[in-house]
């Protein structure tokens, strides 16, 4: 056998290992009701939630709940079935956070809980901005 | 009044930048064509104008759209969207990239430049060059056309000189269409930061610089000159791998100093996707350098190449499109250009194969083996375990995309990327850094000498010892302990020493050769940097007063963030550590500036002196003076003392910025040889929550009586009538005085002037005075002119604090000194190679 051909087999079986770990340690999308079951079934591992803050009909979010030292905070993410869920995340309200389009949560159940350990921010692209609001 | 003409110029410097790079590739694919030498000729300089039109019109969009933002224009959406009146002119430079019609205008003109030096330089391959030179071009200025294609109701890219009106629907210019907003939202904080004024030109300028192996590649393939593309591309390609090299490092570093996740480097997907093209480019210098020595691996060289170019664009497309809106922190906003991208994406992805499928046959390839003591085989080696390191990258960083591949065709994928990025892809990229330095540290053995078996291990015993020691000493100095850091170390110190001994023998025989070593070096350092300053960052602000800081928040956070009340040190580290209070920086003058020795007036970005500023020694203003701030930063000033020696001062921000919503803590770094201490704050005191203060105390004292506030002593000084009260004059009947009280705090002697009023003869007022460091307000309750004494309410609060976190990162400026180190081989390398093209 030559050896570019032994090196083409460690080449294929390290791209195949990589693969294989990928999809093994991707993380998986899921909705609250699924995230739910998988912490009460005792799978703990971190998910992705994707969801839109809940908003009142004039566009305020509404569920927003900043800690007194604005150390921490939490607010109501609805999902794509509609369910709502009260979110905690143990770090500052990032900014833009209330203009953002879509949130998504990583992070898993504790209880009754969600607890993000991590927010993605989705902020609405410029031609959906809600209208002039700096500078009026 | 809106100012038209600039927009429209702007606008029309776009179109004739697109229509004369479609000219000049169309002139150009006559030029090499026709074999007829007058005929070609005219072409070519027909080609020439236009691609020099195209040029010009570039730097006009430029300067169009500069004017705009530089003039706060605020009717065009660019300048309203992307600055404000108050940015400074530096960082106007940044909001011109902030979006994503800039950068695409960025990226276009360093390739125009970059395409006038190839008209000037290469005579022989400039007609096919420059064919796909103008078409990249076509593809990057039809992404900010701006135009609507009749009937068919189709946007061809974005303008960046769209009119605020047409941007945003907003029931306004239902009644006033020519409103223009008196500012602009102005510039991400973040973004407001010298790095960002470079990092993106340095960045695109790489990016740039990947079009030219690509071009020589296509044009090689083409010509069928399957060979002599690799002589005038790999200088190129060699200065392409320092400035895109440069460009991700000056990212990190921008990551590093303005972010607090602690670190340089976070494995999101838009840092990945500029990652991999690197790696590739790395991979094929060598598969060049290969090819130019031995004629081997001129058919990887080309798969290699293509794939760099390729995945630039792949890069562009994922960071820009808008796919990775739920996996990365950053991405830019959706401009509704994915179906563009895609096209530009598919275009040169597809062609590129085509060609090189059809010519595949021709390319001349060896078929001999390679021996393991050649240098072919460790590079072969060394370029596979790059691409596997890229691969590795790539696959989890596209899971989107497959998502999205499955959603195409009716399918639902709910995979996401993995939840903890860092540790899942650091696992991997160790053990294939690890892999790269032994390689090449190995590999560079081969590299100027032909090599035998016995030969090999006289050449390699002195360095595997000598790294050995050093490894030893490493280990036991700095106390490395986890088995894979160990390794990861030996594999820094190796290919250290080995290129060291290498440089050695080069330098003294010609010193323009020594890139090559140089850069191994600087790999080595870099690697053990990221081990010691990633793997063993420490926490340093552990909380030592055994109480919780809040019991709402989490233990970690607990443990891991230090309370400071201002004016009290507390221990960390071997440090006594004091938060002194806050400052805040002025617009013209640089120094921070005591909070309490202002006055603010109604204009938030105008304060008045209370009394001389002076910031180390120097006098910045006087009392009185009114000068401007930036109101959205504050620096907590804190002190850092071993023993009664001051070893650091540190400033780190809080940018409030309300119309991001939020606050931005950005650290400050104390620069040490063995270790950078880098602090940031955790949490600020919220200035808009309800105050709770004591109860009012009163006392009656007599001008120079002390008395005690808050456990400070104070003194009545004086107490003077006054004309006028915040510039508002008095008339003849009403009484005003203001009292002058000197409260000693712990580091100085502060100033509280609250005054009393009588208005109408009836109308009692009373301003009080804060002094915000000490916690204490004091108010003038009453005057009592019979015995000469004056009444003072007081009241006290809880004193003012910061909560910050401070972090230990060992031996992180062997990163930077090691990136440094390979960007100036890879200039070494870049020099000769033009030099001897």
């Amino acid at each position: 056998m030559k050896k570019s051909h032994i090196l083409a087999i460690v080449v294929i079986a390290a791209a195949i290992g990589i693969i294989i770990s990928t999809a093994g340690d991707a993380s998986t999308y899921v909705n609250f009701s699924q995230a739910y079951e998988m912490a009460a079934t005792g799978n703990n591992s971190s998910i992705h939630v994707v969801g839109h803050l809940k908003k009142d009909p004039t566009g305020q979010v509404v569920g927003l709940n900043k800690a007194p030292d604005n150390l921490s905070f939490s607010f109501v993410l609805v999902d794509d079935n509609n369910k709502e869920q009260n979110v905690f995340y143990n770090e500052p309200m990032p900014p833009d956070f209330t203009r953002s389009e879509n949130v998504v949560v990583i992070g898993g159940y504790q209880g009754d809980n969600f607890v993000a350990n991590k927010i993605l921010l989705k902020c609405p692209s410029k031609y959906q901005e809600e209208g002039v609001t700096a500078g009026i | 009044m809106i100012h038209y003409f600039i927009g429209n110029l702007g606008h029309f410097f776009v179109i004739v930048s697109f229509v004369t790079s479609l000219v000049a590739a169309f002139a150009y694919w006559k030029a090499r064509t026709i074999t007829d030498v007058s005929t070609k000729q005219a072409w070519i300089n027909n080609a020439r104008i236009a691609f020099y039109a195209h040029t010009f019109a570039v730097i006009g969009v430029f300067v169009a759209l500069f004017y705009i933002i530089y003039n706060h224009y605020f009717e065009y959406h660019y300048a309203y969207s992307h600055s404000s009146r108050h940015l400074p002119a530096h960082y106007m430079v940044s909001c011109f990239w902030e979006g994503q019609e800039g950068s695409f205008l960025l990226w276009i003109f360093w390739q125009a430049l970059i395409g006038i030096v190839i008209i000037h330089t290469e005579k022989e391959w400039e007609a096919p060059v420059m064919v796909i030179f103008a078409l990249v071009q076509a593809f990057l200025a039809s992404m900010i056309l701006g135009i609507v294609i009749p009937f068919a109701d189709i946007r061809i890219g974005s303008s960046p000189f769209i009119l605020l009106r047409d941007a945003l629907d907003d029931p306004i210019f239902k009644i006033q269409p020519n409103f223009i907003p008196a500012d602009g939202s102005g510039l991400n904080p973040l973004l407001q930061n010298y790095w960002m004024v470079i990092h993106p030109p340095t960045l695109f300028l790489g990016f740039a610089l990947t079009l030219v192996p690509f071009a020589f590649c296509i044009a090689g393939l083409w010509e069928k000159k399957y060979s002599e593309w690799i002589k005038p591309a790999l200088p190129w390609t060699l200065l392409g791998g320092a400035i895109l090299g440069l460009g991700i490092l000056m990212g990190g570093y921008w990551a590093y100093e303005t972010l607090n996740f602690g670190g340089y480097w976070n494995w999101d997907p838009v840092e990945n996707a500029v990652y991999v093209p690197w790696l590739i480019l790395i991979a094929s210098i060598h598969t060049m350098i290969v090819y130019k020595n031995n004629q081997t691996a001129l058919k990887t060289s080309i798969i290699l190449v293509i794939s760099v170019f390729i995945l630039i664009l792949y890069s562009t497309f994922l960071t820009r499109s808008g796919i990775l809106g739920d996996s990365s922190v950053h991405s830019f906003t959706d401009l509704g250009l994915s179906g563009q991208l895609l096209i530009y994406l598919l275009f040169f992805t597809v062609a590129a194969i085509v060609l090189a499928a059809v010519r595949w046959k021709e390319i001349p390839s060896s078929e001999k083996e390679a021996s393991v003591y050649s240098r072919e085989f460790w590079i072969f080696l060394g370029v596979t375990t790059l691409c596997l390191m890229g691969f590795q990258v790539i696959i989890p960083t596209s899971i989107p995309v497959y998502n999205s591949i499955v959603g195409l065709f009716g399918g639902t994928s709910n995979l996401a990327p993995p939840a903890d990025q860092i540790a899942f892809y650091s696992k991997f990229q160790l053990w294939f850094g690890v892999a790269v330095a032994f390689l090449s540290g190995t590999g560079q053995f081969f590299w100027y000498k032909r090599i035998d078996k016995t030969k090999l291990k006289k050449e390699l015993l002195t360095p595997v010892l000598i790294s050995l020691i050093v490894f030893a000493l490493i280990i036991a100095i700095a106390g490395v302990n986890e088995p894979s850091y160990m390794v990861l170390t030996l594999a820094g110190v190796y290919i250290i020493i080995s290129n060291l001994k290498v440089l050695r023998s080069i330098i003294k025989v010609n010193p323009s050769l020594s890139g090559g070593a140089l850069s191994h070096i600087g790999i080595g350092l870099s690697l053990i940097g990221i081990m010691f300053s990633s793997g063993y960052s420490n926490v340093v602000s552990l909380n030592n007063t055994g109480m919780l800081i809040s019991t709402e928040l989490s233990t970690e956070f607990n443990r891991d963030n230090l309370l400071l009340f201002i004016n009290e040190p507390r221990t960390m580290a071997g440090y006594d550590i004091e938060f002194l209070g806050e400052r805040i920086e002025a617009k013209n003058k640089w120094g921070y500036i005591k909070k309490n020795d202002i006055i603010l007036t109604p204009d938030p970005y105008t304060v008045v002196a209370k009394r001389d500023i002076i910031y180390k020694d120097k006098k910045l203003y006087a009392e009185k003076d009114t000068f401007e701030i930036y109101p959205e930063n504050t620096y907590y000033e804190i002190e850092l003392r071993k023993g009664d020696k001051v070893e650091a001062v540190l400033f780190p921000r809080v940018q409030i910025n309300e119309a991001m919503g939020g606050f931005v803590a950005s650290p400050d770094i104390s620069r040490g040889a063995v270790r950078d201490l880098y602090t940031h704050v955790s949490a600020p005191m919220n200035r808009e929550a309800e105050v709770e203060w004591s109860e009012l105390e009163e006392v009656t004292v007599k001008i120079g009586e002390q008395f005690f506030v808050n456990d400070y002593i104070a003194v009545l000084e004086e107490v003077n009538r006054l004309d006028e009260i915040q510039g508002v004059t008095l008339r003849t009947e009403d009484v005003a005085v203001q009292a002058k009280i000197s409260v000693i705090g712990e580091r100085e002697t502060y100033y509280a002037d609250p005054i009393f009023l009588i208005k109408d003869k009836t109308q009692v007022g009373r301003i009080s005075s804060e002094i915000n460091d000490l916690g204490v307000k004091i108010t003038l309750l009453n005057i009592h002119p019979e015995t000469n004494e004056f009444s003072l309410g007081l009241n006290a609060r809880q004193k003012d604090w910061v909560i910050i976190k401070a972090m230990e990162k060992p031996f992180i400026n062997l990163l930077w000194l090691g990136t440094g180190i390979l960007m100036v081989g890879f200039t070494i390398a870049a020099v000769r190679r033009f030099k001897t093209r």
